[in-house]
């Protein structure tokens, strides 16, 4: 009865275009901002932050870069763990380069510097499309893997060949390191989240993000309305790339501590991924978060119930985790082929017009 | 009709000076000649249909001037400047829009957003404001969702604004292409026959709109279409193709009495 456009007039375009026009959608999102900042912190404790909410946190970052990529512009990635790589590596390399600077810039910076490395493996797209698209970027990753794999220079000769996270503070508080605290850590990454989710919704909605889904849609229309292909797939390639480096830099600095690269970044991370936007649903920022939760909170939820509730031994609920999985995607692939956010969004349609529907 | 020089249709309507020249334009797919040698203009303000049987080479003229096909031979001319091989999208920022004979809308899109795509190439904010929205962005979203509401109104497609366009009727994807195309304010637009496969109330609801476009907004329109009737009641002149080649060229009522027409055309049953 509370779900209700009726009485809510638009009386403007802006209001017509923002991001929740259901005044009962602002307040729910005010709630969850308001209880994320402001209530989680108090209640945080290390399993909760190190098993759901961090890693929750830099995947959404992570999906909702290859959503844009994919998602909004209809390039398929499997790059995704090597581009995830790249912003770690950079972290890594920015941190030991130079230690004085602020890890919040240390991130940021790892964003810019993958960004440019997609710009780069992004060039292939402007000729090929679709699956052949989706092998180039599979060569991007492993190559990537490889190549921080094989040169020394990228992890500063280290005898393991591994990297790790030197202590960072931030306001005096530690975010990096064994001795972060979960708070400091699920802030920091939160902070992340929260501004770039605006970017994305922003870049989307406007022109740039338009000329996205024109190439996705039908790309020789495009073309006629004035759309560079270059600059469209170019540009989605950079700003996805900025994203999945931010979250593999977090991936790094703030979750892991510790890489070594072919483990933390290889191609099952691409393939995670790729599910989260799938299940989630292509196009959609909300369907990032929502992808990004599910998949994290898959094993999670099988450990718990499966393995802690009913007593499985653990590898068959691993490999039960991955026949759900599978399972799953057909499922939306075929039923729902915008995932969890376009099921969501059904759900409030119906909810609009309960208990009176015609 | 002197070259060079403007004229006043018979419904009073003042056509201008050439807007868009071909000349000596020669296309071929390897062995196959799409189009032979064709010249002709189009002048501003005027409705220029192009006719011709199946096959003729009258979409591929229309993909010559908006940059898809890049003719072996001959020139182009718009705006009294010689144009150098172009992109597409180029050719779009100089102010030439189409549809396209199967439609090409952005079917994961709404009507309304459709048509804000049009818009792109007015649309000016950098991308890093796009980013914060706030402020130029904002501003220029809600200047130009005001035109395109304007367009909506004009189109008579209030009611499916906010409908995805993969779940309009066949006519109506039809409209709302035409009014992604006028989004672009465009000088010349190209219409790839608008009316195809409508039925009569569509194909006069749809030559209303056309009419009205190059009344109100002066808009210069070049379409292809089959249906005579429409041709010849819509059209100020009249260039027909047959095989590639110029047969005639003219005012309605002069490329109906053209024998040559008359034989490659007209007097032969088609469709
Ligand atoms: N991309 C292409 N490759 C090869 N041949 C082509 C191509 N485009 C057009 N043609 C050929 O050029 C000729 C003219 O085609 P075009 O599509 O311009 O005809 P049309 O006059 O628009 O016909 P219709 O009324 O059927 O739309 C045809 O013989 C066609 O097969
Ligand atoms: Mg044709």
């Amino acid at each position: 009865m509370f779900y209700r456009e009726a009485g809510d007039f638009k009386t403007s375009y802006a209001a017509d275009g923002q991001t929740f026009p259901i005044a009962f959608d602002r307040w729910r999102y005010f709630a969850v901002l308001a209880i994320a900042f402001l209530v989680v912190p108090f209640t945080i404790n290390e399993y909760v932050a190190s098993a759901v909410l961090i890693p929750f946190l830099i995947w959404s970052i992570i999906a909702i870069g290859l959503n844009i990529l994919t998602g909004y512009c209809g390039q398929v990635s499997l790059g995704t763990g090597g581009f995830m790589a790249v912003g770690a590596y950079a972290a890594y390399k920015i941190m030991t380069a130079a230690p004085e600077l602020n890890i919040f810039f240390v991130v940021l910076l790892s964003g810019g510097v993958t960004a440019l490395v997609g710009l780069l493996f992004g060039l292939p797209s402007l000729r090929i499309k679709g699956f052949y698209l989706a092998v180039a970027t599979l060569a991007a990753q492993f190559f990537l893997v490889w190549l921080f794999n094989r040169v020394p220079w990228f992890y500063n000769n280290s005898a393991s060949g591994q990297i790790n996270a030197p202590d960072r503070t931030l306001g005096g508080f530690l975010i990096t390191g064994p001795n972060a605290t979960p708070e400091a850590k699920y802030l920091f990454c939160l902070v992340f989240v929260f501004g770039m989710a605006w970017l994305a919704r922003n870049l989307t909605r406007g022109r740039l993000g338009r000329s996205w889904m024109a190439i996705r849609d039908m790309d020789i229309a495009a073309e006629i309305i004035g759309v560079n292909p270059l600059k469209a797939k170019l540009s989605a390639f950079a700003v996805s790339s900025f994203f999945v480096g931010v979250g593999g830099a977090l991936f790094f600095t703030v979750y892991l501590g510790a890489v070594e690269v072919g483990e933390a970044f290889g191609i099952n991370k691409s393939f995670l991924a790729l599910f989260m936007i799938i299940i989630g649903g292509l196009g959609s920022i909300f369907g990032s978060f929502a992808g990004a939760a599910f998949i994290v909170l898959l094993p999670v939820f099988m450990k718990n119930v499966m393995v802690g509730g009913f007593g499985w031994p653990t590898d068959i609920a691993t490999h039960f985790e991955f026949v759900i999985l599978g399972a799953l995607i057909i499922v939306f692939l075929i039923a729902e082929p915008h995932g969890l956010a376009a099921f969501w969004r059904t759900i409030k349609e119906k909810l609009r017009l309960w208990p009176f529907p015609h | 009709m002197m070259d060079g020089g403007s004229f006043v249709t018979p419904d009073g309507r003042t056509i201008g000076d050439v807007l868009m020249e071909v000349r000596n334009i020669t296309l071929r797919f390897g062995g196959v000649v799409a189009i032979k040698d064709i010249s002709f203009d189009i002048r501003e303000g005027e409705i220029r249909a192009i006719i011709g049987p199946n096959g003729a080479g009258k979409s591929s003229m229309l993909n010559v001037i908006n940059g898809f096909y890049h003719p072996q031979d001959g020139e182009i001319w718009f705006r009294g400047a010689k144009r150098g091989p172009m992109k597409p999208h180029a050719i779009a920022h100089q102010g030439i829009a189409r549809t396209f004979q199967n439609i090409a809308l952005f079917k994961g899109m709404s009507t309304l957003d459709n048509i804000m795509t049009g818009r792109f190439t007015k649309m000016r904010v950098p991308w890093w404001q796009q980013a914060i929205w706030t402020g130029p962005a904002e501003r220029e979203e809600v200047e130009n969702r005001e035109i395109v509401e304007k367009i909506i109104d004009f189109l008579e497609i209030q009611a499916i604004r906010k409908t995805p366009v993969g779940r309009l009727p066949y006519g109506l994807q039809k409209r709302v292409e035409l009014g992604r195309a006028l989004a672009a304010e465009p000088k010349l637009l190209l219409l790839d026959e608008p009316m195809a496969g409508m039925n009569v109330e569509e194909k006069e609801d749809m030559s209303r709109f056309i009419l009205d476009v190059n009344d109100e907004f002066g808009t210069t329109i070049a379409l292809i279409e089959h249906d005579m009737g429409v041709v010849m009641d819509i059209s100020d002149r009249v260039v027909v193709l047959d095989y590639g080649q110029k047969i005639g060229d003219g005012t309605p009522d002069e490329v109906r009495g053209n024998q040559d027409v008359i034989d490659a055309y007209l007097g032969v049953a088609h469709d």
